[in-house]
This record gives C-alpha cells, sequence and structure tokens, in this order.
C-alpha cells in the first residue's frame, strides 16, 4: 500500500507522521494535568474512556509554548506501549508518497534528533517525517 | 505466522490441561485401574505436546510425549500402573508447570527434563510389545468394523440405492514423512469416487498423525473395488491397499441391532450414553474473550453511563414527562448492563485453587507430615486480575501452614491429636468482599516466641510487648524481616517473609488476619474486594484539581486550625488521639503553590503502622470511582496509583497514600 502521511504544522515548519500509526485526530478536549512528570506531559485525556497522555509537541521539539487556538489539534498515535497525543499547531493535509521525493537527514542532524528519520520534498511543500515512538520515549523524569 | 498472537490462547489452554492433569493425577493415586482418569491424562499430555511442538517449545513437547508412550501402556493394558510412575508423572506436571510458567514471563520455557525423561523410559518397556500389540489391534478391527446405528443405516440406505459398502485397508509404507497428507490425498480421491462413512482411527485422529502407517475407512461407493485400488494405488508413499465388501448383517454388532430395528430408539440411546461416558465432561458452555475487549467494553459502557448523567440533568431542566420517562428507563436498563459488564470479568477461584492438592501432597511428603487439604468454595468468584495475582500469596501461606503451621507426626501424637492433619481451603462472599480461608488443625502460633523473635529482631519494645494482644502479636509474622523457623527448610524460608505476602494482598485492596488457639490451630484469613476497577473513594480538591483517595485508606477526615499544627525538625505534625502524626502537604507533593490559611481540611490516612494527615484545599464528598490505569508512558508517576473519570468526563487522578507515607 502506498505510504501516507498526516502533515501538521508547528510555528511555520511543517511535520508528517505515518498515516497508519495515527489513531485520530481530536480538537482540545480537558487536560488532567500530571504532577511530576516531564516539562512536556501536558497531562491526560478521557478519550473515549481510555485515559491517555497527551504531549506538547512544542515544548517537546524546543518551540515556544502557546495558548491553544481554534485550529489547535491533538493527534492521538497507536505507539508500541499504548495510545498516546501530541498537540500540534494544526493538522491541515494527508500527503501521499506519490507527491513527494524522500531525502535522507543530515547524519548530524540524524544524531540529535532521533525523533526524525527523513524529510519529505514536494512541488510546493517540505516536510520532516517524524517517528512518534521516539517522542514518548523517557516521558517521565527519572 | 505469527506464533505471538496465539501464545495468549496456548498458554490458557496449557495451563488448563495442566489442572486437568494434575486433579486426574491426584484421583489416578487412589484408583490406579481408572481408565477414564487415564484417558483424560493421556489426552491433556498429547493436546499440550502437539501444542508445545507448534509453539516450538521443545522441553514441553518432550516430556509430554515420553509422558504420553507411558500412559499408552498403562491404557493398553500393557503394563500397569505403578506408584513409581504416579510419582514420576506429578514430577512431570510440575515441570511443565514451571515451563509454562517461564513462558508466561516471557521466558524461553527451557528446563532440563532428562531426568524425568529418563525415569518414564525406564517404565517404558523398549521391546517390541506395543508395536505387536497395534498390529494385531488393526487386524481386529478391520475384521469387525465398529459401526454405530447411524453409520449403519446410511449403510443399508446406500446398499439399497444400489450403492457398494467396502472396508478399505490403507498401508502407508513403513518410511511415510507426511502421513497427515497421505491421508488427506486418499481421502480427497475418495470423495471423488464415493462417500466415506467412518474411518479407524476417527478423522480427527488421523490429522494429528495418531496412527501407526495403517487405516481403515467405511466407504460406499458405485465404484468397483478395482478403481479404488487403482485410485488409492496412485497417491505416493502408500505401500498396500485391501479392499473387502462390508456386509451389514454379517457383521455381529450390527446384526443384534438390525434384528430388533423396532428398538431403534434405545439403541440410539445407548449410543449416546456410551459416547458421553468416553468424552470427558467439558465445563459449561463458555467462549473466551479477550481481556482486551472486556475492557474495551466496560470502557465505552463508562462513557455511556457519564452520557447518561447529562441526559438526566437534560431531563430534568426540560422537564417532559416522555423523556424524564425515557431516560428512567435507560437508567434501569444501564444499571442492570452494569452488573453484567463488572461479572464478565469474573472467574471462579478454582483456577487458583486446582494446583493446591498436588502441592499440599508433595510438601507434607517433602516435610514428612500426613496431611488431608479440604477445599471448599472453589466456585467463589473473583476478579480475573486478582485471581492472575492471589496465587503466589496463597501458595506462600499454605506451604506455611503445612510446614510451621501443622505439627510433626511425633508431636501430633504426644498431643493426642490425630496423626493426620487438616488443611482447610475456603473462599465465599461476603458482602461485596471475597474472603479466602487458610485453616489448620496445628499448634497455633506461639505467642511468646513470636514476641521474643520480635523483640530480639527489635521490631517493638519491651514495653509494646507487654501491651500485645494475641492477634497483634500473630500479626508480627508479617512484619518485615521476621521468620520463626527454627531450622531454615527450603520450603518456606527462602528469605521471602510474608510480609512479602501482606503486602501483595495489600495492593490488591486487600487486608489479611490472623486467628489463632494454641494447640487448636491458625486460620489465615484474606479479604479481598469483589472487583479490582471499582473502589470506593473521597473525591478532593487540590487548588482548582481534582483528586481521588481510596476509602480503604482513610482513618478520617478532619479540620486542623493553624494553632494546633506543631513543628517538629522542620515537619509539620499534629496531634492525632494523642499521637503526633506527620502533615504532608499535598500540594507542594503535586507540584502546586501551598495557600496559607486558617484551617485546613485534612485526611487522616493509613499504611500498616504509619499514619500521616494529607492537607487539601477541599473536601468534595464520598463517590464509587472506576479506577484506570495511567498507561505504561505514565507508570512510575509518583505517589498517584490510577486514574478515574469523573462525571463530567473529566479525568481524575487516584492518590496512592502507601506511597506517600513510604519514605
Amino acid at each position: 500500500m502506498e505510504q501516507k502521511w498526516v502533515v501538521f504544522q508547528l510555528e511555520e515548519n511543517a511535520y508528517g507522521i505515518d498515516v497508519q500509526s495515527v489513531r485520530s485526530i481530536e480538537r482540545v478536549i480537558p487536560i488532567t494535568r500530571i504532577p511530576n512528570a516531564a516539562s512536556y506531559v501536558k497531562g491526560v485525556i478521557n478519550l473515549r474512556g481510555v485515559v491517555t497522555p497527551v504531549i506538547d509537541l512544542r515544548t517537546r521539539l524546543g518551540f515556544e509554548a502557546i495558548e491553544e487556538t481554534e485550529e489547535t489539534r491533538i493527534i492521538i498515535a497507536t505507539l508500541e506501549h499504548g495510545d498516546a497525543g501530541f498537540i500540534v499547531d494544526c493538522a491541515n493535509e494527508v500527503v501521499e508518497a506519490a507527491d513527494v521525493r524522500i531525502e535522507p537527514l543530515t547524519d548530524q542532524k540524524q544524531d540529535e534528533m532521533t525523533y526524525l528519520t527523513a524529510i519529505a520534498k514536494g512541488e510546493d511543500q517540505l516536510f520532516s517525517l517524524l517517528e512518534p515512538n521516539r517522542l514518548f520515549e523517557e516521558i517521565i523524569h527519572a | 505466522m505469527d506464533l505471538n498472537e496465539y501464545l495468549g490462547l496456548f498458554l490458557d489452554e496449557s495451563i488448563e490441561h495442566l489442572q486437568a492433569i494434575n486433579s486426574s493425577l491426584l484421583i489416578f493415586e487412589q484408583r490406579l485401574d481408572d481408565e477414564a482418569v487415564i484417558d483424560q491424562i493421556f489426552r491433556s499430555a498429547h493436546t499440550l505436546k502437539g501444542m508445545s511442538g507448534t509453539m516450538g517449545y521443545d522441553a514441553i513437547a518432550d516430556l509430554t510425549h515420553e509422558m504420553e508412550s507411558a500412559l499408552d501402556l498403562v491404557r493398553s493394558k500393557t503394563q500397569p500402573a505403578t506408584p513409581e510412575l504416579i510419582d514420576v508423572l506429578f514430577v512431570a506436571a510440575e515441570q511443565l508447570e514451571t515451563m509454562v510458567e517461564d513462558i508466561s514471563q516471557g521466558g524461553t520455557g527451557k528446563l532440563d527434563v532428562t531426568t524425568t525423561v529418563i525415569r518414564l523410559k525406564q517404565f517404558i518397556d523398549p521391546d517390541t510389545e506395543s508395536g505387536k500389540d497395534t498390529v494385531k489391534a488393526a487386524g481386529t478391527v478391520m475384521m469387525n468394523f465398529e459401526c454405530d446405528v447411524y453409520s449403519e443405516s446410511v449403510v443399508r440406505q446406500s446398499m439399497a440405492s444400489g450403492y457398494q459398502a467396502y472396508v478399505i485397508t490403507v498401508e502407508l509404507s513403513a518410511d511415510v514423512i507426511l502421513k497427515a497428507a497421505r491421508v488427506y490425498m486418499v481421502f480427497d480421491r475418495l470423495q471423488n469416487l464415493g462417500d466415506v462413512i467412518l474411518s479407524n482411527p476417527t478423522s480427527d485422529e488421523l490429522e494429528q498423525e495418531q496412527f501407526e502407517t495403517r487405516f481403515d475407512v467405511l466407504f460406499v461407493t458405485m465404484k468397483t473395488a478395482e478403481d479404488i485400488q487403482q485410485e488409492i494405488k496412485a497417491v505416493s508413499e502408500v505401500a498396500q491397499v485391501l479392499i473387502q465388501p462390508f456386509e451389514v448383517s454379517v457383521e455381529p454388532a450390527a446384526a443384534a441391532t438390525l434384528l430388533e430395528p423396532v428398538e431403534e430408539t434405545p439403541a440410539v440411546n445407548t449410543s449416546i450414553e456410551t459416547s458421553t461416558e468416553t468424552q470427558t465432561p467439558i465445563a459449561a458452555k463458555t467462549i473466551r474473550v479477550n481481556l482486551e475487549r472486556i475492557d474495551r467494553l466496560m470502557n465505552l459502557f463508562e462513557e455511556f453511563i457519564i452520557d447518561r448523567g447529562r441526559l438526566e440533568r437534560i431531563a430534568a431542566e426540560v422537564g417532559s414527562s416522555d423523556l424524564t420517562e425515557t431516560v428512567e428507563r435507560i437508567k434501569r436498563g444501564t444499571n442492570e448492563l452494569q452488573s453484567l459488564v463488572l461479572t464478565l470479568r469474573m472467574m471462579p477461584i478454582e483456577q487458583v485453587f486446582n494446583r493446591f492438592p498436588r502441592m499440599v501432597r508433595s510438601v507434607s511428603k517433602d516435610v514428612g507430615k500426613n496431611i488431608k487439604l479440604h477445599i471448599t468454595g472453589a466456585e467463589t468468584e473473583l476478579d480475573r486480575t486478582v485471581i492472575d495475582e492471589i496465587g503466589d500469596p496463597l501458595v506462600h501461606l499454605i506451604r506455611n501452614a503445612v510446614d510451621h503451621g501443622i505439627e510433626s507426626k511425633a508431636d501430633r501424637i504426644s498431643a493426642g491429636k490425630p496423626v493426620e492433619g487438616n488443611l482447610s481451603l475456603r473462599a465465599y462472599h461476603s458482602g461485596n468482599r471475597v474472603f479466602i480461608e487458610i485453616e489448620d488443625d496445628g499448634a497455633g502460633i506461639n505467642q511468646e516466641r513470636v514476641t521474643k523473635i520480635a523483640l530480639e529482631k527489635g521490631l517493638l519494645t519491651e514495653e509494646e510487648a507487654t501491651l500485645l494482644t494475641p492477634e497483634e502479636a500473630a500479626m508480627l509474622l508479617f512484619a518485615p524481616g521476621f521468620s520463626t523457623a527454627e531450622t531454615v527448610t527450603d520450603l518456606s524460608g527462602r528469605g521471602v517473609g510474608l510480609d512479602v505476602v501482606k503486602s501483595k494482598i495489600e495492593s490488591l485492596g486487600g487486608e489479611v488476619f490472623v486467628e489463632t488457639k494454641r494447640g487448636e490451630g491458625t486460620i489465615f484469613r484474606i479479604s479481598l474486594p469483589l472487583t479490582l476497577s471499582i473502589i470506593s473513594a473521597m473525591l478532593v480538591k487540590l487548588d482548582q484539581e481534582t483528586y481521588a483517595i481510596p476509602l480503604t485508606a482513610i482513618i478520617e477526615t478532619t479540620s486542623l486550625k493553624q494553632d494546633v499544627i506543631l513543628q517538629a525538625h522542620r515537619e509539620k505534625v499534629f496531634d492525632f488521639r494523642g499521637q503526633l502524626v506527620p502533615l504532608i502537604s499535598l500540594n507542594q507533593v503535586y507540584g502546586l503553590p501551598h495557600v496559607e490559611a486558617d484551617a485546613y481540611s485534612v485526611v487522616v490516612v493509613r499504611s500498616g503502622e504509619k499514619l500521616a494527615g494529607l492537607m487539601v484545599s477541599e473536601l468534595i464528598g464520598q463517590q464509587e470511582i472506576v479506577m484506570k490505569p495511567l498507561g505504561s508512558y505514565l507508570e512510575g508517576i509518583r505517589a498517584i496509583s490510577g486514574a478515574t473519570i469523573l462525571g463530567d468526563g473529566q479525568v481524575a487522578l487516584i492518590i496512592d497514600s502507601n506511597a506517600l507515607l513510604r519514605k
């Protein structure tokens, strides 16, 4: 099957995550704070009866945190250890592999940011491919 | 094929079969000639062999293979069962259990079973007796093909409409590799020529390759014997095909039914009876459902309950009697549904109890005692999660009772008791809790000795010791670092004390009590919640956040004025019934700003012997909550044991007061 990515935005940057690992995209719902967790752990939400952790992707990737807007979305991904969500500025589209060219990262970038896997370049767009499992590694303060 | 997918199934079924083997072995020991029991063990061993072979657990397959071979000799009456065989079988069952346990823990299921295999092989006489036996059996089978009433009437009807009935004996070559495949090909060809009525062995057994090289088929066809012969011979690895006409009236078994055609109904009845006799009674009709699915069902159902709450509020606002009535009906329906959904997770405790007869047998043998185990209430139902966790603590308590509780034979005689000790294992429901009792008729707990040891180990002071009630003294057994065994046996004194048992039970929301009478015996009583998922809790507010504190941990709630709060070594304490108890600011623990006030709401909690006061912003009230895990990503968050979903759909965290009090 042809690969597809859900493409979303953080500030001016676009990122893509494999459609296969996306369970749903939610509007912002009340989040319960988790005390003593990593700074980027936003808390837990009630996702149809399942208590699901949510991280703030801005904080996780080193962007400045902002107030949520109408556009803010929580992308729920199915990961190795269960479902988890991450907050993005907006989720705009699904891009098919046929429309982009995949280019590897520079070695240095790869070492620094293990959650990035490659860059996808299309005619009028460019986005970085994210490996969501990496984002949730070591979520708790040791 | 992804075997992982089948692992859960394999484990569940293996455990079931091991239980069947265990309970059958105990009966077998009593009644060496009980064929049904031998059959049961044989079948379970066989199934285990098949499954473990497929899953690649060779040690299990090897061991079960030898068990099967040995039992086959007993089954075919070639060799009588011996006490030695029973002993080896018990050892084998134990080893199988160890291996299955290891696999369930993510291990490889490898264990050195050579000794057991050799012991089993010694039982299996290596001469060709069994081989001759099968040949003979096959010979007789061919002569009188066992035919039930139904098949016979089919044959008769077919013959009436011009078909020929044959008994076809197919002999595969001795070095056949793909037995099942050849059987399949033979059957496939036969189906094209006519109809297979019966086969010996049965088609299931043939599929599982449970035969030597030879099988018989009762076959009806319009074709001639030569045609069939040719067709089957064309299948490779078929050595010989023997075709004989099958005549209903000549068969002695058949003749009987033919002569009395009027009494066909009783004839049918007998055949049903015998078939039920030979089949093992399979328990109540059940289906296996993945626990995850049930959890999902529960989750969705809880969501539904929350929406129902909203609907109720809306109905109250709208004030339409039709709507109110409908909502009322929904409410009644969902209440019933809720109790039903909750029972889905319940399982009889039998599953745990089943392994104890054998364990008690072997442990008492090891320590040279004569002990009879009485089990009651095995049908009592408990949450699956509790069932999974309660096994180890029970094993410990039972071993403890066998090892320390019941006196040695000599001591019992001099105390004027019967030599045989009694151990009772009971389970029963009471209110919304389940009780499990382990009672022995041993010497009881020696209070002086327990107190003396506790003093020596510094677990309490001289002064405290004089004030102990007998119950309190007995509970010292559960104190960390306590072990009364004078000689450390390899049974109970393995460094793991009863304190582990206690903390395990407490982690399940349970409690353990001891009742003891000198010279008469001891009862360990465990009380467990019916289900882990629903607990009573006190909801509290910290700032704007809502948290839940399990009621089991709470002693009372109180309000403290600023002036009764004392300062002791940089710690806030207060006087609680004459005892200085530390005061913990939950705001501080959970990273919220501490707000100074004139008075604080305080929840006094207990963990073991320790008390503490938890300062909260506001007490909301008591409520039944459904406990939910935080998930692997947030496992290990300090002092949070889980979460729950409140009536408004928001998540509230559950405070782990045990962790707060542990320093």
